[in-house]
């Protein structure tokens, strides 16, 4: 014991931190994340665990915006780092130069975590969704300028509405700085003046490809847009938590621009029919109209109850009857009373005259006044006075 | 396409609207219907014309969080 050479704590502590330092400036450790805490100054600070040790880790801010996603706890991971000690606390740590999920399956793992928690909290909740505005004039995107999502928006509008104005911010969609950029974009259009809807996208691509709308700062920024916003991101199967957040999904970016514009030929013949449906209002209208003076008419004539008027046609019909028919008979009578008293004048002049011994001459009912007008061969009657005799066959001379 | 002329596509379409809507209800004087029916027929003819005239405009933004100048790229 008394041959022990007496050293400080800081002698200690020097010999340990250059024996492992030296020994550990490369190590690749796998670990599970607990602890997670991203410091205001860009920092990480966590912890990297296994059933039975943990490993405290720090990766700097330099160095952290090279992971295209964000660790979240409970995240199996993959770090490449060196071991370092700091003196004034005595304690050792991993410097963590590079990052990555220890497998496909933790992404998804990370992914389902982080939509658990935004879900819980309400950003996905449907009663906030916005409807998109019916004819948007002007329509903000985020996506890269270069890239195919972009040039299948531009064919879109340009062929369905191209009275549309779009409004494009060059955005990084993919890699380092990616969410922060799409999050900068989202804030920038909504501060332009009269944007009424945001389009973020972008085309297909690995699922690390796509990370950058899975990030919550990303899903924060959908959330709080002032506009509303279509998330339009990869291919139809790909989803992410900016699908979730934004207003509507759509599944591609072609998608986005048809659900954000309306067809102008579908217009034009709405306009069309439009036309006709006035023509058709107005010849109703006029219609109407004519009805409508019609039924005035009517009714001004109706304001007398319609019994006394049917009262009255019964009276009316009945008086004409009975004076067509009255007139009628007692015409007949005159005449019958006239041709009565003819006759009997007729008579009484006609017997005078037979009296004193003239005879009447009838052929064919006519009297016959002058001999030569007798038929001769054809019957007569002879009237007498006291008779008249009918003579059929004589013999002619 | 000026931004008033785009704005007021949306105008036309909305009085189009309108146009229809007091036509249908037979609110209006007959004179008035006649006047309302030819100018619904201008707006028409308005909005097909200038939707078959125009062109997509696209305005790219790259100063992003910074003012908002904005640079015209035709296409």
């Amino acid at each position: 014991m008394d041959n022990l050479k007496i050293i400080t704590v800081s002698q200690l502590t020097f010999e340990i931190k250059r024996l492992l330092e030296e020994n550990f400036q490369n190590v690749s450790l796998i670990g599970e994340i607990s602890n997670f805490k991203p410091h205001v100054s860009g920092h990480w600070y966590f912890s990297l665990k296994d059933a039975e040790a943990q490993i405290s880790c720090t990766m700097w801010k330099g160095v952290n915006s090279a992971v295209f996603f964000t660790p979240q706890d409970g995240m199996k991971i993959v770090v490449t780092g060196k071991v370092t000690v700091y003196p004034p606390r005595g304690n050792y740590q991993l410097d963590v130069r590079s990052m990555k999920p220890a497998g496909i399956g933790e992404l998804q793992l990370n992914f389902e975590l982080l939509k658990e928690r935004l879900k819980k909290e309400g950003l996905f909740d449907a009663e906030r969704k916005r409807p998109i505005p019916n004819l948007p004039m002007k329509i903000g995107i985020a996506t890269a300028i270069d890239g195919a999502a972009f040039r299948d928006m531009v064919s879109v509008a340009g062929r369905r509405f191209p009275l549309v104005e779009l409004v494009v911010i060059p955005t990084s969609v993919q890699g380092v700085g990616a969410a922060e950029s799409i999050v900068d974009s989202i804030k920038a259009l909504n501060k332009v003046p009269e944007i009424e809807l945001i389009i973020i996208g972008r085309g297909g691509g690995s699922i690390e490809d796509l990370w950058a709308f899975n990030e919550e700062i990303v899903a924060r920024a959908v959330y709080n847009s002032r506009i509303p916003v279509i998330s339009a991101v990869g291919h139809e199967v790909d989803f992410t938590i900016s699908d979730f957040v934004a207003d509507v999904r759509a599944a591609t970016p072609t998608a986005a621009m048809e659900l954000a514009t309306v067809d102008m030929w579908e217009l034009i013949k709405n306009i069309n029919s439009t036309i006709g449906y006035l023509g058709e209002s107005l010849t109703k209208r006029l219609k109407d109209e004519r009805n409508r003076i019609k039924y005035f008419i009517q009714s001004y004539a109706s304001r007398v109850p319609e019994s006394l008027i049917n009262t009255n046609r019964q009276r009316l019909d009945h008086t004409t009857y009975r004076l067509t028919t009255g007139l009628e008979n007692r015409l007949e009578k005159t005449k019958s009373n006239l041709l009565l008293r003819i006759k009997a004048l007729e008579n009484h002049d006609l017997s005078k005259t037979l009296k004193k011994g003239f005879v009447i001459v009838r052929q064919n009912g006519k009297a016959v006044y002058r001999a030569k007008k007798l038929e001769w061969g054809n019957p007569f009657s002879m009237r007498f006075f006291d008779n008249q005799i009918e003579i059929n066959n004589y013999e002619k001379e | 396409m000026k931004k008033n002329e785009k704005k007021s596509f949306r105008d036309m379409i909305s009085r189009l609207e309108e146009i229809t809507e007091l036509l249908e209800s037979n609110k209006i004087e007959l004179e008035d219907s006649i006047q309302l029916y030819e100018e619904g027929i201008a707006i028409s003819t308005d909005c097909i014309t200038s939707l078959k005239e125009a062109e997509l405009k696209i305005t790219e933004l790259k100063n992003k969080l910074a003012d908002i100048s904005q640079e015209e790229s035709a296409k």
